[in-house]
């Protein structure tokens, strides 16, 4: 199989996953008994905050909005469109201000954390794995059983210990939040350099539970990798270790890599809770308030935007396995 | 190749003084199993501690100190009372739909492995559908839906969010077992569909399904606290996630009151822990190609290894003098 067909073929099926996706993101949330702008604006109201004519004003707008009073094909339909265009609706608990704006506002953040993660956490989490197979006895020991214990525990314990111990306890770091109250987020070396002090630790603790679990999954490709036939023969010929060990990186690495677009869903799930026990201002933080208001509109953004990013994740790890490594293309014409 | 019959008779003749020695349990296995046993057992003890996790004992964040071995939450209740219930509720939550996750994943993953063609591509191509989305998002989605939901709709629906790893696990499985042999035997014997599966291709893979099953369940208490903590728990109810919840809403973090945060925290790590390590104990028991050998035999191979190197090494400085008899016996 060639690699456009590879890549044509895993397309589809990506392409099938964003289609359940954004059927899911629209379907789901209308699964509640009645019409969902009722629920809505009776929780609205519930709260006192907002008076019966704003209450009505926000109703109308909102049926005419998504066209509740339309077949669900073309509700369905409306709400295509509105998405490709970029546009993701108005926000219920905040009324005028555009999904789109509080999204904008709080991605930044979360991708500034994330990607550096994912990146520094896979690279160290091999080498450290790759190395404690190799190696072998204690230390092989000591680095799996904590690397297990890292990756077992999830993001948010770890920041809520690391929350405590570093920024409570020591006084190291300041305690929650992303950036000093009174500055106003812009890129002046004076804000960088305040928002630096808050970003380590929501960063570590999500890179080094990250590196636990990578390193996990390599130990256990190398070990296997060590007992392979060709290592065996590799020895017998009187290649040198150096050279085996570079053969048996190659070949434990490239499972790593569909590790990596696994991973990168666990991240981001857990990532969003990280950010609540830091109030880091992200999407994570910005999803909770959502989901304490029944702000429909947001969550729903907010789970599309995760989703898309995951599958897009995804889809560029996988093309980037098959063209690393020919014999996926191979093996995926019957993918077995 | 032998006769289909002829390795079951060679494993049955060759019987074990003790069966559990084979197993080769490691160290590893003994503390995942203490570990996971605490956690079951702190979440037993609710029923004898004398406190209940809805009283009223104190005011906001007392600390530790008599009668309140670990201090009170912001409602005022004892986190001890509090933390044994919400371990029973996460357990409970993880059982159900591990058992959920785990029937569906290895029905779907059994059939597509042993039945094969255009029917194996439609259900790996949905189960790789499903796993592409992340789970979290779906749970949220359908969370958000549901009206009210109490610890059994929610073990249920992680349950439903969380087969494919089994699926995917199981399937790789059942297709390289539904090659075998003995699976002719049992179809030119006049096996149907459903008897093949249970009892020709399913016991040689259940060592997987146990494994896929301890993970499963330490998924879904990971699953629960994480949506408990976005506020989307079980309503009326305690678990882990939820104690956090409110310990992160009620500023318990910043306010210094450890004992409202650490002991869920800590339990959650250990019990996710537990089964983590539990699960990968087991696989090295089933696959030994993990094992590394332990360290006392391994050195007494070594010391073997050398003392047979030396005897091979005297016996060639020998040789040019042949009246010399064998270096002697090993001792």
């Amino acid at each position: 199989m060639t690699l456009g067909r590879y890549i044509a073929r895993k397309a589809g099926w990506y392409l099938v996953a964003l289609v359940a996706a954004v059927s899911l993101n629209f379907l789901l949330p209308r699964l509640v008994p009645g019409n969902p702008v009722d629920v809505i604006v009776s929780n609205l109201a519930r709260g006192g905050s907002i008076t019966g004519e704003q209450q009505k004003a926000i109703y109308e707008g909102f049926v005419a909005e998504f066209g509740l009073d339309a077949p669900l094909w073309q509700q369905f339909l409306t709400y295509l469109g509105k998405v490709f265009t970029g546009d993701l609706g108005t926000s219920f608990a905040n009324y005028p201000a555009s999904v789109n704006d509080l999204i904008g506002q709080a991605l930044p953040w979360s991708i500034a954390v994330q990607l550096p993660a994912v990146l520094i956490g896979w690279i160290a989490g091999n080498l450290v794995g790759a190395i404690a197979a190799f190696r072998g006895g204690n230390w092989d020991r000591s680095v799996f059983t904590s690397a297990l214990f890292l990756s077992a525990m999830p993001y948010y314990c770890l920041s809520i210990l690391l929350l405590y111990g570093f920024a409570v306890v020591a006084g190291i770091f300041p305690v929650g939040g992303a950036y000093s109250l009174g500055l106003t987020p812009e890129f002046s070396v004076e804000f960088l350099w305040d928002a630096l002090s808050y970003y380590w630790l929501p960063f570590l603790s999500l890179v080094v539970v990250f590196i636990g679990g990578q390193a996990v999954g390599m130990r256990s490709m190398a070990i296997y990798e060590l007992g392979g036939d060709y290592v065996n023969y590799a020895r017998a010929m009187g290649i040198r270790d150096g050279k085996i060990t570079q053969y048996i990186f190659r070949n434990a690495m490239l499972p790593q890599i569909t590790g990596l677009a696994l991973a990168i869903g666990t991240l981001v799930g857990g990532a969003l809770i990280t950010e609540l026990v830091f109030s880091y201002p992200g999407v994570g933080t910005l999803l909770f308030t959502a989901i304490t208001q029944n702000d429909y509109p947001v969550i729903q953004a907010v789970t599309l935007i995760i989703t898309v990013a995951v599958l897009v994740a995804n889809f560029l790890v996988e093309i980037a396995y098959g063209v690393i490594d020919p014999r996926i293309r191979a093996a995926s014409a019957g993918e077995k | 190749m032998s006769t289909p019959n002829a390795p079951v008779t060679d494993e049955k003749a060759a019987p074990r003084a003790n069966p559990f020695r084979s197993l080769n349990f490691s160290g590893r296995f003994w503390i995942s199993l203490v570990l996971v046993l605490g956690v079951i057992l702190l979440g037993l003890a609710g029923y004898l501690y004398p406190t209940g996790p809805g009283e009223k004992v104190g005011s906001l964040y007392d600390a530790p100190g008599a009668g309140l071995p670990l201090g009170s939450d912001n409602f005022g209740h004892d986190v001890l009372a509090v933390l044994m219930a919400g371990t029973r509720t996460s357990l409970i939550i993880g059982l159900v739909a591990g058992i959920v996750a785990t029937t569906i994943g290895v029905i779907v993953g059994l059939v597509a492995g042993y039945v094969g063609g255009w029917f194996e591509e439609l259900l790996m191509g949905a189960t790789n559908v499903v796993l592409a989305i992340p789970s979290i998002i779906v749970l949220i989605l359908i969370s958000i839906s549901l009206p009210q939901s109490s610890i059994w709709s929610l073990a249920i629906v992680i349950g439903i969010t969380s087969w494919p790893w089994t699926a995917r696990a199981v399937r790789a499985q059942a297709s390289s077992v539904a090659t075998r042999e003995h699976i002719d035997v049992a179809r030119l014997s006049g096996a149907r569909l459903p008897g093949i599966l249970l009892r020709d291709v399913l016991p040689y893979i259940l060592s997987y399904i146990v494994m896929a099953f301890v993970l499963q369940i330490a998924g879904a208490i990971l699953a629960e606290s994480s949506l408990s903590m976005l506020g989307l728990g079980p309503s009326g109810a305690n678990s882990l996630g939820i104690q956090l919840h409110w310990a992160l809403a009620f500023q318990a973090v910043g306010g210094g009151a450890w004992w409202a945060f650490l002991p869920p925290t800590i339990v959650l790590t250990l019990v996710s822990f537990g089964f983590l390590l539990l699960q990968s104990s087991l696989d090295e028991v089933f696959n030994p190609r993990l094992r590394r050998g332990k360290r006392r035999q391994m050195k007494q191979a070594a010391a073997r290894r050398a003392e047979e190197a030396r005897q091979l090494a005297e016996q060639a400085a020998s040789a040019p003098a042949p009246d010399t008899t064998r270096a002697g016996d090993p001792a």
